[in-house]
């Protein structure tokens, strides 16, 4: 944690250093989105449709963050890195360390990502932005994911997402709709490894996201995710957000969020928070 | 008056309703005035905008400041005509990138934010000319 603290502090004043001469920034400030826990641009738990930071058409952006998610018995620490290039391609990565607070140890993963903007636009046009990604995931902690009953150390996850942008919502707001169908093995988005006792194959879970922007630089919103239940040792649960986002400037910006993890290896009622610090350059 | 003429003269009272039906972001922007002032604002803005200057050297601008009040009241359901030409005829040819379309959109933004309008209403107006986007861009 510490470690992390350090380097987004180095990341953030990097940020503002370098800005803006360097960064091309051709879309509007919020639609670069967060990192998610994933390391794809999205909310925090959700992949969304949006491409990581500002680059329009021609264009090259990249972000950098760091996340902190706390819960009862557990700690999720991610580093996660993007580029993306034109409004269409992202790749993404990110290492995860999940501190197994409780029951002693650490599970981690590394996750590969790439995003591709099929069609339409997040805000002009009547169709809403299309993007198909995948993650490939590795597990390097596998000896624990596969004593419950885990089936491989690695897995890649297949997904399609569509995001909207209404300037003048409901309220005369600024709001945003996400939906991602995800085609996923993964025990613990992973970090139980893939594929287990009760089921091996791939099942298709739906995750969603809304949020509201009260000004151009704040947004409140939540996510939702659904998840596959693979493993007989415990069952798993859907997971939940309720977020604030804050982008004072299109160098930074921070996700604060409530988080339900529901049960985690049977350890139940996992709530806590959530902290991502974003770098867009 | 005949039968016919009256006929006439309701329908054509019935087709010029709409422009009077609802003139309500007209008056949260402050009028003509406000419209006004805020689009002198907003020329001020594209003008110290590097990314899209260019495109402008040649502009009149004061004939840009009259003719984008002038719309921006008509899109606001205020009482005024557009005398400029259409959106396709004059900007084709400029090449507009949608980067710099956005950019465009954020100098009026930040003349909004500096004329103190109102979030809510600033919404109602971007809505409506991000509804031009395909009329100004890759031109
Ligand atoms: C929704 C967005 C836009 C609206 C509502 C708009 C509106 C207008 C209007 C009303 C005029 C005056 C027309 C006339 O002279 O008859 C105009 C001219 C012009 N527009 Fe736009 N415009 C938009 C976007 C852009 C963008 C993104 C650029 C370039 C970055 C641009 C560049 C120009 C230029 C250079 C002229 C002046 C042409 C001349 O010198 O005769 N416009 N625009």
């Amino acid at each position: 944690m510490r470690h992390n603290l350090l380097i987004s502090s180095l990341l953030a004043s990097a940020a503002f250093i370098a800005m803006p001469a360097e960064a091309d920034q051709g879309r509007f400030i919020a639609t670069g989105g967060a990192t998610s826990i994933e390391g794809s641009a999205g909310g925090g738990i959700v992949p969304w449709a949006t491409l990581s930071s500002y680059a329009e058409e021609g264009q090259w952006g990249a972000t950098a963050a760091v996340t902190e998610v706390s819960v009862d018995d557990f700690r999720l620490s991610v580093l996660g890195v993007s580029l993306t290039y034109d409004n269409r391609f992202e790749l993404s990565a990110a290492k995860q360390t999940f501190d197994l607070s409780t029951i002693g140890g650490e599970l981690k993963q590394d996750v590969f990502g790439v995003k591709y903007r099929v069609a339409g636009d997040l805000i002009y046009g009547d169709l809403p932005q299309f993007s198909v990604g995948l993650q490939h995931k590795r597990n390097s902690t596998f000896a624990l994911p596969s004593a419950v009953g885990a089936q491989s150390d690695s897995g890649t996850d297949y997904y399609v997402s569509a995001a909207k942008v209404w300037l003048d919502g409901p309220f005369h707001r600024t709001w945003l709709a996400n939906i991602t169908l995800r085609a996923t093995k993964a025990n613990q988005i992973g970090l139980l490894g893939f594929g287990g006792d009760q089921n091996n194959d791939y099942e298709i879970q739906p995750e969603v996201a809304v949020g509201m922007f009260i000004n151009r630089n704040w947004a409140v919103g939540a996510e939702y995710r659904t998840k596959p239940d693979n493993l007989g040792f415990a069952e798993e649960h859907d997971w939940y957000d309720i977020f604030v986002a804050y982008f004072p400037t299109k160098s930074v910006s921070v996700v604060a969020a409530y988080a339900d993890l529901d049960s985690i290896a049977g350890l139940a009622d996992q709530t806590g928070w959530y902290l991502s610090l974003q770098a867009t350059f | 008056m005949s039968i016919k003429s009256i006929i006439f003269a309701v329908a054509l009272l019935c087709a010029s309703t709409p422009s009077h039906a609802d003139d309500s972001l007209y008056q949260e922007l402050g009028g003509q005035a406000g419209i006004s002032q805020l689009m002198e604002t907003f020329v001020l803005e594209i003008a110290s905008d590097d990314r899209i200057i260019h495109h402008f050297e040649k502009t009149d601008i004061e004939r840009l400041h009259r003719l984008l009040t002038e719309q921006v009241c008509v899109i606001a359901g205020g009482p005024c005509e557009y005398t400029g030409e259409d959106m396709v005829t004059v900007h084709t040819g400029m090449n507009i990138t949608r980067a710099e379309f956005n950019a465009l959109v954020e100098d009026l933004m930040t003349a909004m934010e500096q004329e103190e309008v109102p979030v809510t209403t600033q919404n109602r107006l971007l809505a409506a000319l991000a509804e031009m986007h395909s009329e100004v861009v890759g031109l």
